[in-house]
């Protein structure tokens, strides 16, 4: 039993997400627990030398993680899964800003003082590494229905890999999800543009400048001969696939490209196929399938 | 029409706020433009992102009137590829800051259509707000 | 090795002692009272003279020391003046005319650590200057007759390593008739070099050049070439360095073989070529290049099928004059030399560390290195790939760079860069030639003018510093991005060819040598030399000596001048037959030692030994530190020139006119960087704390608790240990030796209840000036808050201190 960190969205527009996210962890033999009382982590780090009071949401969660040992809940299990690349980045930088500046951790813990002081003990991991950890050959074993055939190119997006203190992977070489998509059978087509940004947060202002990063992300990895595309943040997924109607006004020649999270393609691969969530992504990866023979029965 | 600046000690101030905000020796940049040429919102930018760093160099305050610190994503390439190790995504963050604490709001929530604040994730929608409101 | 005699430490009957203060042009004395500082020691006993002088370091002044010492029979001198580290030698010398030891000389510090720090209080300057030469006067008091220690040197030297370092290195030691080892790990000499087209700014080709010298080296009787060998250990000192190379098989007789090449005719083994780069391949059995030295084929055992018959045995086979030899075996040489130049030189930076490059994955980004052999075999009529008409070179690669963990520059890659793309450009002007820069350090002679040159042909230089390369899958042509900084616009090009200037890093053999020899390394990486500035191309270890780039990147007219300061240092320490050494070594006082042998291991420099149940000290090895000292419960270790009673002496001397309310700290300060940095603080006429007395030390791990405890009780308020920081220590163990002496000593003030915060250890480098003077003001002020240590904790402090040091274990 792992503690783990939904965040905002996967409750919400990126449900399916977090449920095929679940059951395919249930699947790995790890149940994953959502984290009580949890609050949302705020999406972005505040990177200003003298903002402590954003750092106080994240670091709530981080306090949850510490009292579900001392209740008893859990038994010294200080680890935090998240699943969103955002929701990561945050709760493990607000971590690491307080372990680097015990006098913040002070202030922060008087401030807080309402809740017991953050003892520094939790661990942030992403879903990725958790997977990592459970072995990519387990992984492949568990697989019922390999995607072979399908070709698949990576997007890591930006805070997964970036800056070094909270990388899960090499920030210009990461190979976790080929290495992934490979223990489900599928073929992994590089793009070198699959760390580029997705334009994350201007796509409130400016979603011409998203649309041609979209363009020019999705047009690489088709050019190295991708099928689609998995994420692994819901920003980057509204980017890269709801976005692609803004990008068609543009571009009327862009061919859709379906993108997916990746743990769709891990339920699919592991034959769960009601949690798949085809049916929810903004562009549909059904058809694809099926020409692969991969589809699902029933209603996902 | 060429800018002529004369520099003051006034300028002196504007860097070492902008220093201290961000906790970047903002002066160690040696202008190798390494971050221009990994920043992917710089197509849309009035000013490079070294050029940013240069300004504030200057002490130049009009640094704050330019649009690329409102362009910047915080993706952090620049702050992997730097190398002089200096945390560029800081310095934008403090000059972003600086006006942001003055209660100038980069954008107007109220402002965006109804029917795209519901398409939009909430995840957009508050780190929209936390990067451009104050 | 002779030992010296030291002349019996009796003092005689009756010390003459003169003392002389210095007006120093009134540097000194505009601030201090320097006759009444000479008539304040008139009373003491052993005081025959006491006499000021406008200038002591003159020929005036130190005549008249030298008749003094004739006329009044003296034997004892103090000198109040300027710092010992400025004219210490000259008044040394100064006595040595006049024939008394130089070792009976005490300075006084009354300039650098006095008059001039102090400049704004001349009646306190005056005061601390009389109680300097107090100071000083107690030492000399106890200062032994002793003399320079001297010891025999031969004339061999190992030269490790085999490029043009330790060929220039090995030639003017040979040319000037000392007997030179010269080991190389490859098959020839002649390192790097080699594999370069041409060289900046001349464009002389680098073979030919080269060429000459090797076979100088190959006919110079007095330098044994050990090729294909490495070193597999070094033990010893200076004088008296064993040496063992392991020497590996080529399997080719060199006498015999005529090199005409049939054997690799019939090879059917092929492998990698290290002259270019693995960009072509050779077989098995080859010659190294086409300038080598010894010419002579080489059998790579690794590459080869085998030497049985059933595998293989072609080149045996067709091998006429009977060259190929199976039966050759490593052999393990051994010998003797007396001093080593250590020229391991560098290795290229390994691009694919930079991913953003895609080195080794996209076939069209390559090294400067493996443009080198290109331009070779393109002039020789055998191009090796096509390098299309539109090539960038990428600047600052592995260098200049905390991504890749090294913030050096790597000083030739501009200059090479430029060397290049000239040669590319006017082998064919069609070509569209960019290099991508952040800076262009164009700084020797000829190379600015080079520059313009390559300007001048057409090579565009652009102000940016690439991000990223991206390939295109088909065409396999790579794009690059930057910024043009000057204009400040984003460049966005596709090209042929894309070389990355690569930078130097030490070469992977010199990690192992430098541990078999001590030696340290600077911040960047490569060896570190023993000063910056006055010694670049000696180490810390006596008559080990560095050249060429394992030092630090340098172009070859830089490391060819660098090979022979090194050589002329070696025989600067060997030509006399002999070499001289300052007498501050360790000793035993016999009738104290029990032969408890707890000292034995804790010598850093391995100089102490037990022989006949008592201890026993090589002063060849023996440097001086004083880290044995403390760990002696019979007190039977001692150091000459700084022994145990003369520390306590002028310890007592400093805390002797105490006053009253007075606070007096002792500052300890070690020779390489505490006391330096004491006068460069002087120097810049910074003050500090006047209630400050400063006694200088070889090391700070000379100062054993036991001499802090009893500073402490005999009045002293505060202690502070200034010390040379780790990396630029000479004495590598004496940061942690000292942070045990400090703690055991803090530790025992605890048990009395006398607050720990009365002694410090800061580690210091000999700029920080405001560090220095921070740390002493912040003393005194601890000191006098604190105020004066009660009697009764003083009294339990002296009781049974030995017990209190010794009793139970000797972990100190």
């Amino acid at each position: 039993m792992i503690p783990y960190f939904p965040g905002c969205t996967l409750k919400t527009k990126a449900d399916f997400f977090e449920t095929s996210a679940l059951r395919v962890a249930r699947c790995l033999g790890t149940e994953l627990i959502e984290l009580p009382r949890w609050n949302c982590c705020g999406t972005v780090t505040s990177l200003t030398s003298d903002d402590l009071i954003h750092h106080v949401a994240p670091l709530r969660d981080l306090i949850r993680v510490e009292d579900m040992n001392t209740s008893g809940e859990i038994y010294q299990e200080y680890r935090l899964v998240a699943l969103c690349s955002m929701c990561f980045h945050v709760l493990k930088r607000a971590h690491l800003r307080v372990m680097q500046n015990p006098g913040e951790l002070e202030k922060i813990n008087n401030l807080m003082y309402l809740e017991s002081d953050y003892q520094g003990k939790v661990s942030v991991l992403h879903f990725l590494e958790l997977l990592r950890d459970i072995g990519f050959p387990k992984i492949q074993r568990t697989v019922k229905r390999p995607l072979a055939g399908l070709r698949v190119s990576p997007y890591y997006g930006c805070l997964l890999l970036r800056p070094k203190e909270v990388a899960i992977d090499d920030p210009e070489d990461p190979a976790i999800l080929s290495h992934l998509l490979e223990a489900l059978g599928a073929e992994v087509i590089n793009n070198p543009f699959k760390t580029r940004c997705c334009g994350s947060y201007q796509t409130v202002c400016d979603k011409a400048a998203v649309a041609e990063l979209t363009f020019d992300i999705l047009s690489r990895a088709r050019q190295e001969g991708a099928e689609c595309v998995i994420t692994s943040c819901p920003l980057c997924m509204f980017n890269l696939a709801d976005r692609q109607k803004e990008v068609r006004e543009k571009h009327p020649e862009f061919e859709p490209m379906p993108v997916l999270y990746f743990t769709q393609l891990m339920a699919l691969a592991f034959g769960l196929d009601d949690v798949c969530g085809f049916d929810q992504n903004a562009v549909d990866a059904r058809p694809l399938l099926q020409e692969k023979g991969l589809s699902t029965r029933g209603a996902s | 029409m060429i800018p002529k600046i004369v520099l003051t000690s006034g300028h002196v101030d504007f860097l070492k706020k902008v220093s201290e905000l961000s906790g970047q020796v903002v002066t160690q940049c040696d202008q190798c433009g390494t971050c221009s040429a990994s920043c992917p919102m710089v197509d849309g930018m009035d000013i490079t992102p070294a050029q940013m760093m240069r300004l504030v160099q200057l002490g130049r305050r009009e640094v704050l009137e330019s649009k690329a610190m409102w362009i910047c994503a915080s993706c952090f390439a620049c702050t992997v590829r730097c190398p002089r190790g200096l945390d560029l995504s800081k310095v934008a963050e403090a000059l972003r800051q600086i006006q942001l604490r003055q209660a100038i709001d980069h954008i107007d929530i109220k402002s965006i259509p109804k029917d795209e604040i519901e398409r939009l994730p909430q995840i957009a929608l508050v780190s929209g707000c936390r990067k451009f409101t104050g | 090795m002779s030992s010296t005699e030291f002349t019996s430490r009796e003092q005689s009957q009756m010390k003459r002692t003169g003392v002389y203060v210095c007006h120093c042009g009134g540097n000194i004395s505009e601030v201090v009272d320097v006759k009444r500082v000479a008539e304040s020691v008139l009373g003491q006993p052993d005081v025959v003279l006491a006499k000021t002088h406008e200038h002591m370091c003159s020929e005036t002044g130190q005549n008249l020391v030298i008749n003094d010492i004739k006329e009044h029979r003296l034997d004892r001198i103090v000198i109040a003046a300027c710092s010992p580290q400025f004219q210490g030698p000259t008044f040394k010398a100064t006595l040595d005319k006049a024939g008394l030891s130089p070792y009976v000389l005490e300075m006084a510090n009354i300039r650098e650590q006095c008059a001039w720090p102090h400049f704004g209080f001349p009646g306190e300057a005056t005061r601390k200057a009389m109680s300097l030469v107090g100071m000083a006067l107690a030492k000399v008091d106890l200062d032994e007759i002793l003399k320079k220690l001297t010891f025999p040197i031969g004339r061999r030297v190992l030269v490790i390593g085999g490029g043009i370092a330790g060929i220039q290195a090995s030639l003017d030691l040979g040319d000037a008739g000392f007997d030179v080892y010269l080991v190389e790990k490859e098959a020839s000499i002649g390192g790097k070099m080699m594999q370069l087209s041409r060289t900046f700014p001349t464009e002389d080709c680098a073979a030919c050049i080269l060429s000459p010298k090797m076979a100088d080296v190959a006919a110079n009787r007095n330098i044994h070439m050990l090729t294909y060998s490495e070193i597999e250990n070094i033990e010893g000192y200076l004088g008296h360095y064993e040496v063992t190379v392991k020497k590996k098989p080529t399997y080719v007789n060199p006498d015999k073989c005529t090199c005409c090449g049939d054997c690799v005719d019939v090879c059917p083994a092929v492998a990698p070529n290290e002259l270019d780069q693995g960009l072509l391949s050779r077989k098995a059995i080859y010659l190294p290049s086409p300038i080598a030295v010894p010419h002579a084929y080489v059998l790579d055992i690794k590459a080869c099928l085998g030497l049985l018959p059933i595998a293989c045995g072609k080149c045996k086979e067709i091998c006429d004059p009977g060259a190929v030899d199976f039966n050759m075996r490593p052999e393990l040489i051994r010998f003797t030399v007396d001093t080593i130049i250590v020229a391991t030189g560098y290795d290229i930076f390994d691009a694919g560390q930079k991913k953003v490059y895609g080195f080794g994955q996209y076939e069209n980004v390559v090294t400067a290195l493996d443009v080198e052999r290109m331009i070779v075999h393109a002039a020789e009529g055998n191009p090796m790939r096509p390098m299309g008409k539109r090539i960038a070179f990428i600047q600052c690669v592995g260098s200049r760079d905390e991504q890749v963990g090294n913030e050096s520059c790597s000083r030739i890659c501009c200059m090479y860069a430029t060397k290049l793309s000239q040669l590319l450009k006017r082998s064919d002007p069609s070509r569209d030639i960019y290099v991508f820069y952040t800076d262009l350090r164009a700084y020797g002679k000829g190379f600015e003018e080079y520059y313009k040159r390559a300007q001048g042909d057409g090579v565009k230089f652009i102000r940016g510093r690439p991000a990223e390369l991206v390939e295109d899958p088909r065409t396999k042509k790579v794009t690059l991005r930057a910024e043009d900084t000057l204009t400040r616009t984003i460049i966005e090009s596709e090209f042929d060819l894309v070389v990355l200037s690569v930078g130097l890093r030490p070469n992977e053999g010199t990690e192992a040598i430098a541990k078999l020899l001590r030696l340290g390394k600077s911040p960047d990486g490569f060896l570190q030399e023993a000063h910056p500035k006055f010694r670049p191309v000696d180490t810390l270890t006596d008559g080990v000596f560095l050249a060429g780039t394992v030092q630090g990147p340098k172009d070859i007219p830089d490391t060819v001048a660098q090979a022979s300061a090194a050589s002329s240092r070696a025989i600067r320490l060997m030509n006399r037959g002999e070499y001289d050494v300052d007498p501050v070594t360790a000793f035993v006082h016999v009738e104290s030692c029990d032969g408890c042998g707890l000292c034995v291991d804790r010598c850093p420099s391995q100089a102490l030994s037990l022989s006949a149940n008592v201890a026993v000290i090589n002063e060849a090895l023996c440097k001086g530190c004083g880290s044995c000292i403390a760990h002696c419960p019979k007190a039977a270790l001692d150091l000459h020139c700084y022994t145990n009673d003369q520390m306590l002496a002028q310890v007592r001397a400093a805390l002797s006119d105490k006053e009253g309310p007075d606070v007096r700290t002792l500052i300890f300060a070690d020779d390489m960087t505490g006391y330096r940095l004491a006068d460069n603080v002087g120097t810049a006429k910074m003050s500090y704390a006047l209630d400050s007395r400063i006694i200088r030390v070889p090391s700070c791990s000379r100062v054993t608790p036991q001499l802090m405890l009893q500073a402490i009780a005999l009045g002293a308020d505060g202690l502070i240990l200034c010390e040379s920081e780790k990396n630029s220590n000479p004495y590598p163990h004496s940061v942690p030796t000292i942070m045990s002496h400090v703690s055991k000593a803090k530790e025992i003030l605890g048990q009395v209840d006398i607050a720990q915060d009365r002694i410090h250890f800061v580690q210091f480098v000999t700029v920080m000036l405001a560090g220095f003077v921070n740390n002493i003001n912040r003393l005194s002020e601890i000191a006098r808050k604190l105020g004066p240590i009660p009697a009764e904790p003083l009294q339990r402090l002296s009781q049974d201190m030995d017990k209190k040091l010794f009793g139970g274990d000797h972990d100190s």
